[in-house]
C-alpha cells in the first residue's frame, strides 16, 4: 500500500478547475517534487494533501485512510500526527524565540521537551540561535527552524511549499542539504518548487499544469546531479 | 516540561513581547478596573462621609425642657446618655431682648467651643469668641449699627425688677464687650448676637437657666432615634427632639448618590466591556495568520481558544491589578475634594476588583476569541 495515493481529485473554484482529475501515488520514504508554473495548482494539492482543504470531488489516502471523507476536527489530528509543514513565507511566531516556535509543534502534537527541540535546532545548525525572535534571524535561519519544527514529531510525510523561494544561493543548500538527511532517515517528502536545481534533486519530479498532471520525470541517478532536457524545457516555459 | 508550563510560556510571551499590542487593551482594562474599584469604594465610604458632612449643616439633636426648669446640669445629663466618641459638640443657648444703640437685639448667651462644634458652617469675618467679655454680632446688626471687629460693644438690658426714675427713665443693666468677629450664616443667626452664658447672666442678674440645648451627633438615622429615645426614656428633665429636616434629607441624598453610583460603574462596566471586546476583535485580526499557523500544525479550535482566553484572562489580572491601585488612588483624590476627608482602604476590593477584572475581560473576549477558531488553516500556504 502506498503512503499516499490521490484518485482522480478534482479542487473547482465556480468555473475554474484549481485540480482537474488529477491521480498519483507516493511510496513511503519517497522524495517527490512537484513543479508547474504558478496557479497550475501546485499550493491546492499540498493543501489537500496536508489535510488543510478538500477535493471537490475524488479520493485522498493517506495511510489507508480516506481524508477527504474526514471532519475537521480529525484532519487536524491527522496534521498533527502525521504531517510535517515548511513554506515558503517561514511562517514562525513572532513573539517565540527559535526553540519556543519548535516546541510548538511539540506542545500541540504530545509534551514540550526543550531538550529535544534544541537538539532538532541542532540538526539544522542553529544551536546556538535557539533562543533568538525570529526577527533576529536571517530568512534562511528562519527557514532551518521551520524545517526543525517540521521534523521534530516525526511525521510520516514532509510537505514543504517553495521552501527556497525566499531563499539565497547558500541557505538554499542547506536545506537541500537536510531534505536528503531526512531522506537518508526514512522521512516521505514532497517538495513544491519552481526552481529546477532544487527538483532535479529528488527522485521523482510531477509536473502539474493548469490543475493537470502534465508530466512525470523520473531521476535514473538519483545520487548524483543529472540535466534533464526536460529541465531545460520547463525553464524556456518559465521565462516566458 | 510539562503542557501547562509551555501555556504560561507561551502567553506570556504573547503578553510581553507584543507590549505596545497588548498595552493599549491593559490600558481600557485599567482604566475600567480603576472607576470600578474607585466608584466602589465611594459608594462603600458615602455613608461615612455624608454622616460627616451633613453635621456640618448644624445640630441633628435638640434637648428642650421637661420639668419646669433647664439648667446646664440638665443638659449634661442628657449628653451623657450619649457615648463620648460619637457626641461631636453640645451648645446651650439662652435667648434675651437685650438692646444695642436703643435698639432692641435678641442676644444669645451660649459656650462658644460647644457652638463651634455643633455650627461648623458658621463662618465668623474676625476671630470667634476665647473668653468672657467678648461678642459675635450677626452680619445685619453688624451692618445696621456699622460694626466692626475690634470695636467695643455696650449692651443693655432691662430686668424686670429696674425701677422708673423721677425722670421717666429707667435704670438699665449694662455691659461693655469687645466684637472680635462678625457672624454670617445665611441665616436668622446673622439678627442676633453671641456672648458668653456668663456674661448674659451678668447682665440679665439671673443665672442657671438655659431654654434650648444644640447636639451633633456622629449617627446614622437609626441610633441617632435610639439616643432620642434613651434619653428621652432615661432624664425626666428634659426632652430631646431629632431634628429630622436634615437626618431625612440625608438618607435621601444618600440613596439617590449611591443610585447614581451604581448607575455609574455599570455604564463603565459595559463602556470597558466594548473597548476589550473591539481590541480582542483587532487582536484576532492582526494574528490570523498566526492562528492558522498553529492550525495547521496541530492545534485544535479548544487549544487556540484556550490560549486567547488565557491571554486576555492575564491581562484582565493584570488590569485588575493596576486598577486597585489606581482606583484607590481616585477615591483618594475624589473623597479629598468633595468631602475634604481621606478614605478608608477596603481589603476587601483587591481580590473583588482583580476577580471582576479577570471575569468581564474574559467575557468580552469570548465573541472575537470564537471567531479566531473560525480561521481557515490554508490561509498560511497562500502566498500573501
Ligand atoms: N480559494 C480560492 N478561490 C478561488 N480560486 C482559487 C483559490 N485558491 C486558489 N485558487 C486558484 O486556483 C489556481 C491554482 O492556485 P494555486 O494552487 O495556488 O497555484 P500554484 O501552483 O501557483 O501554487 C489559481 O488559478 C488560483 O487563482
Ligand atoms: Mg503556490
Amino acid at each position: 500500500m502506498s503512503l499516499l495515493e490521490l484518485k482522480n481529485v478534482y479542487k473547482i473554484y465556480g468555473e475554474l478547475h484549481a485540480l482537474d482529475n488529477v491521480s498519483l501515488k507516493v511510496e513511503k520514504g519517497e522524495w517527490v517534487s512537484i513543479m508547474g508554473p504558478s496557479g497550475s495548482g501546485k499550493s491546492t494539492m499540498m493543501n489537500i494533501i496536508g489535510c488543510m482543504d478538500k477535493p471537490s470531488k475524488g479520493e485522498v489516502l493517506l495511510d489507508g485512510v480516506d481524508i477527504s471523507k474526514e471532519n475537521a476536527r480529525s484532519l487536524t489530528a491527522v496534521r498533527r500526527d502525521k504531517i510535517g509543514l515548511i513554506f515558503q513565507q517561514f511562517h514562525l511566531v513572532n513573539y517565540l524565540t527559535a526553540v519556543e516556535n519548535v516546541m510548538l509543534a511539540q506542545y500541540y502534537h504530545s509534551m514540550p521537551d526543550e531538550k529535544e527541540a534544541l537538539e532538532a535546532l541542532d540538526r539544522v545548525g542553529l544551536a546556538d540561535r535557539a533562543h533568538h525572535l525570529p526577527s533576529q534571524l536571517s530568512g534562511g535561519e528562519q527557514q532551518r527552524v521551520c524545517v526543525a519544527r517540521a521534523l521534530i514529531n516525526y511525521p510520516e510525510i514532509i510537505l514543504a511549499d517553495e521552501p527556497t523561494g525566499n531563499l539565497d544561493e547558500a541557505n538554499e543548500e542547506i536545506v537541500v542539504d537536510l531534505f536528503h538527511k531526512l531522506h537518508n532517515e526514512g522521512t516521505t517528502l514532497i517538495v513544491v518548487t519552481h526552481d529546477p536545481e532544487v527538483a532535479e534533486v529528488a527522485q521523482r519530479t510531477l509536473v502539474l499544469r493548469n490543475g493537470k498532471l502534465h508530466k512525470e520525470i523520473v531521476n535514473q541517478n538519483f545520487t548524483g546531479k543529472i540535466h534533464f532536457d526536460d529541465m531545460q524545457e520547463f525553464r524556456k516555459e518559465e521565462t516566458k | 516540561m510539562k503542557k501547562r508550563q509551555m501555556y504560561m510560556r507561551m502567553i506570556t510571551a504573547s503578553l510581553m513581547r507584543r507590549r505596545s499590542r497588548m498595552l493599549v487593551a491593559l490600558l481600557s482594562i485599567a482604566i475600567g478596573a480603576t472607576v470600578l474599584s474607585g466608584l466602589i469604594t465611594i459608594y462603600y465610604d458615602v455613608p461615612r462621609q455624608m454622616g460627616a458632612q451633613f453635621r456640618n449643616y448644624g445640630a441633628n439633636m435638640i434637648l428642650t425642657d421637661a420639668d419646669g426648669s433647664f439648667t446646664l446640669s440638665d443638659m449634661q445629663q442628657g449628653t451623657a446618655v450619649i457615648p463620648a466618641d460619637a457626641l461631636v459638640g453640645a451648645a446651650p443657648y439662652r435667648y434675651e431682648n437685650v438692646r444695642i444703640h436703643e435698639q432692641p437685639i435678641v442676644a444669645a448667651g451660649t459656650d462658644m467651643a460647644g457652638a463651634r462644634a455643633t455650627s461648623p458652617f458658621w463662618r465668623v469675618e474676625g476671630e470667634w469668641c476665647s473668653a468672657d467679655g467678648q461678642i459675635l454680632v450677626g452680619a445685619n446688626v453688624a451692618e445696621s449699627f456699622r460694626l466692626k471687629a475690634g470695636e467695643m460693644l455696650t449692651v443693655s438690658y432691662t430686668p424686670e425688677t429696674a425701677q422708673t426714675q423721677e425722670d421717666e427713665t429707667v435704670l438699665d443693666n449694662t455691659i461693655d464687650l469687645e466684637i472680635t468677629g462678625v457672624l454670617d450664616t445665611g441665616g436668622p443667626e446673622e439678627d442676633y448676637v453671641y456672648m458668653s452664658l456668663a456674661d448674659l447672666e451678668t447682665l440679665t442678674g439671673e443665672s442657671g437657666t438655659i431654654d434650648v440645648a444644640e447636639l451633633s451627633v456622629s449617627a446614622n438615622a437609626d441610633e441617632l432615634s435610639s439616643y432620642v429615645d434613651r434619653i428621652n426614656a432615661s432624664v425626666p428633665a428634659v426632652k430631646a427632639h431629632l431634628v429630622k429636616r436634615v437626618t431625612a434629607s440625608e438618607t435621601t441624598v444618600l440613596s439617590k448618590l449611591q443610585a447614581l453610583v451604581l448607575l455609574v460603574t455599570i455604564v463603565v462596566l459595559a463602556l470597558t466591556m466594548i473597548c476589550v471586546a473591539t481590541t480582542m476583535t483587532a487582536v484576532v485580526t492582526e494574528r490570523r495568520k498566526e492562528i492558522g499557523l498553529r492550525k495547521a500544525i496541530g492545534a485544535s479550535d479548544r487549544s487556540i481558544i484556550g490560549e486567547f482566553l488565557g491571554e486576555s484572562m492575564m491581562l484582565g489580572g493584570i488590569g485588575g491589578v493596576l486598577g486597585v491601585v489606581l482606583g484607590y488612588v481616585f477615591a483618594q483624590q475624589v473623597s479629598i475634594n468633595v468631602f475634604s476627608s481621606s478614605i478608608r482602604f477596603q481589603w476587601l476590593l483587591v481580590p473583588i476588583t482583580i476577580l471582576v477584572s479577570i471575569l468581564v475581560t474574559g467575557l468580552s473576549s469570548l465573541l472575537p476569541i470564537r471567531s479566531a477558531t473560525e480561521v481557515d488553516p490554508a490561509l498560511v500556504l497562500k502566498g500573501e
